[in-house]
């Protein structure tokens, strides 16, 4: 019998259910708390909560560390090219209302938030991911005497 | 005045003190990481008590959530219990302490009641943000308005700097551990490793090329 | 002391930003320093958000009677635009909305704030991992002793 059978269950149950909540989190962060902070360092926990209970190469597995690399880029391109697209519609950078000129319940500016907030999911989770891959790959060169 | 928000207000204070006195007087590092965690957690909930529901929601996940676990992946890396300091060395920092506190209470006067709605910090920039988020945003959350909207340029910036940390991380320790630990020779020059315990073959000359 | 009875939200945080503070300067080993600036950190972040705390009021979100006052004050203004008439909309949202919000400006630069400062954090901490791997210690004072020694023995130790 395996001694971390508890574990292992419970984690495969909850871990779906971690990552879910981190995108409603992101989508609702209009509505109530949330937003793309708080999405991202969700969605890090339940990659983390898989690494430390199947092992990090299981875990590097499921996400590889180039797409840790990219995504750390992408978010942050994400957001400033946001900017840059309301240059190209004829506005200041981060005007967002130059997305639908004429709208009257802005949405503009609802659209432009979406997209930032999705940048910031992007880079958070993968930064916070990043560093976690760093600080576990990394081998000890002292023995493990006593805990 | 003594509601029962008082008194939870003034339990969450008594435990953040009692946490913050032990940080100061315990020496196992294990303990010390576990009590940093507490305190984010206990701050947390102090927000939610004081209104702040996107700061406590950040709060736990960041502070109690993703903190510690770094601090206690370092700490696997490196010791686990700290070493005492004499009593002489600890004057100086409680005396500094002391006159920075001192200072502080000093200064305490001029702050704003706790609550008061028409203090300036309330009146004037904040409530103009609820205002404006009414009238033209038409997003309920009036926090996330502010932060992605209004002051856009400073999250631009935060998000930059959350990039910038983990391209430091990934300098300094690498994505798979190995970073300071491959051998190069540009040139014909061995380029020096820094880690003590990887092996130092100076005198070969074959080790080619570097693995990232 | 009545001063001290209305501002004591203030002295207990003053209390536990001095007591992080303390932990900063007076440990010799690394970690333990990272701790007590995260410590430090937090109490200034109850700090700012304990001043933006309104009494009686909410948290700033709108609810679904201001948010129908916000549309109908935007559209009767756009339609005043048109017919030459200002400041008459205005008046009808302030009188109308009777719900108080808590200030979400602190909000808004304690959420930035704690971000950069779990970024620097980790920073701090793969420092203090490098310098455990050239020094074999992470406590300052061994530290000094190793560089002495070897500022004594020369360069190229």
């Amino acid at each position: 019998m395996n001694p971390h059978l508890i574990l292992r269950v419970v984690a495969k149950f909850l871990i779906p259910f971690i990552a879910l909540f981190a995108f409603y989190v992101q989508f609702h962060g209009d509505f109530g708390p949330g937003g793309g902070f708080q999405a991202g360092v969700i969605f890090a926990a339940a990659i983390i909560l898989y690494a430390l209970i199947f092992g990090i190469d299981a875990a590097k597995r499921v996400i590889p560390p180039s797409w840790v690399r990219i995504g750390m880029t992408l978010g942050v391109l994400l957001y400033g090219g946001t900017g840059v697209a309301t240059w190209f519609l004829g506005g200041e950078f981060l005007n967002y209302t130059m997305f639908a000129p004429e709208s009257h319940h802005a949405a503009g500016q609802h659209w432009g938030i979406f997209t930032v907030e999705l940048g910031v999911l992007c880079t958070v989770a993968s930064a916070m991911l990043a560093i976690f891959y760093a600080f576990a790959s990394r081998l000890p060169d002292l023995s493990d005497e006593d805990w | 005045m003594f509601t029962p928000i008082f008194a939870l207000e003034v339990g969450l204070m008594a435990m953040l003190v009692v946490v913050a006195i032990a940080v100061v007087r315990m020496r196992s590092l294990f303990a010390i990481v576990m009590l940093q965690g507490v305190y984010s957690l206990l701050s947390a909930i102090w927000f939610v008590v004081l209104d702040a529901v996107d700061v406590a929601f950040t709060e736990a996940a960041v502070g109690a959530g993703v903190s510690t676990v770094f601090m206690l992946g370092a700490m696997l890396l490196t010791d686990r219990d700290s070493k005492p300091i004499s009593t002489q060395q600890k004057i100086v920092p409680l005396l500094i302490v002391v006159l920075a506190g001192a200072a502080m209470f000093y200064a305490i006067g001029y702050m704003p009641a706790f609550g008061d709605a028409t203090a300036i910090v309330n009146s004037s920039v904040g409530a103009a943000y609820v205002e404006a988020t009414k009238r033209e945003m038409f997003l309920p959350n009036v926090v996330t308005a502010v932060l992605a909207s209004y002051r856009g340029f400073d999250t631009f910036g935060e998000t930059t700097v959350v990039f910038m940390a983990g391209l430091g991380i990934l300098l300094l320790l690498g994505l798979n551990g190995h970073a300071g630990q491959w051998r190069a020779k540009p040139n014909g020059h061995n380029i020096g490793n820094t880690a003590p315990n990887a092996k130092r073959d100076d005198t070969q000359e074959n080790s080619e090329g570097g693995s990232a | 002391m009545s001063t001290i009875f209305e501002h004591y939200n203030y002295a207990i945080i003053i209390i536990l930003m001095m007591t992080g503070l303390y932990v900063v300067f007076a440990s010799g080993n690394m970690i333990k320093k990272l701790v007590g600036l995260s410590v430090f950190q937090t109490s200034v972040f109850l700090l700012y958000i304990s001043m933006g705390k309104i009494t009686g009021g909410q948290p700033p979100i709108l609810t679904k009677a201001d948010m129908e006052a916000g549309a109908k004050a935007a559209a009767s203004h756009a339609s005043d635009i048109s017919h030459g008439a200002a400041g008459v909309s205005e008046h009808a949202l302030q009188s109308a909305s009777e719900t108080i919000y808590s200030n979400p400006l602190p909000h808004v630069l304690i959420l930035t704030a704690i971000v950069v400062g779990v970024a620097t954090l980790a920073i701090g901490l793969a420092l203090v991992v490098r310098t455990r791997e050239a020094y074999g210690t992470i406590e300052e004072a061994e530290i000094d002793q190793l560089d002495y020694q070897r500022n004594q023995e020369g360069e190229g130790a």
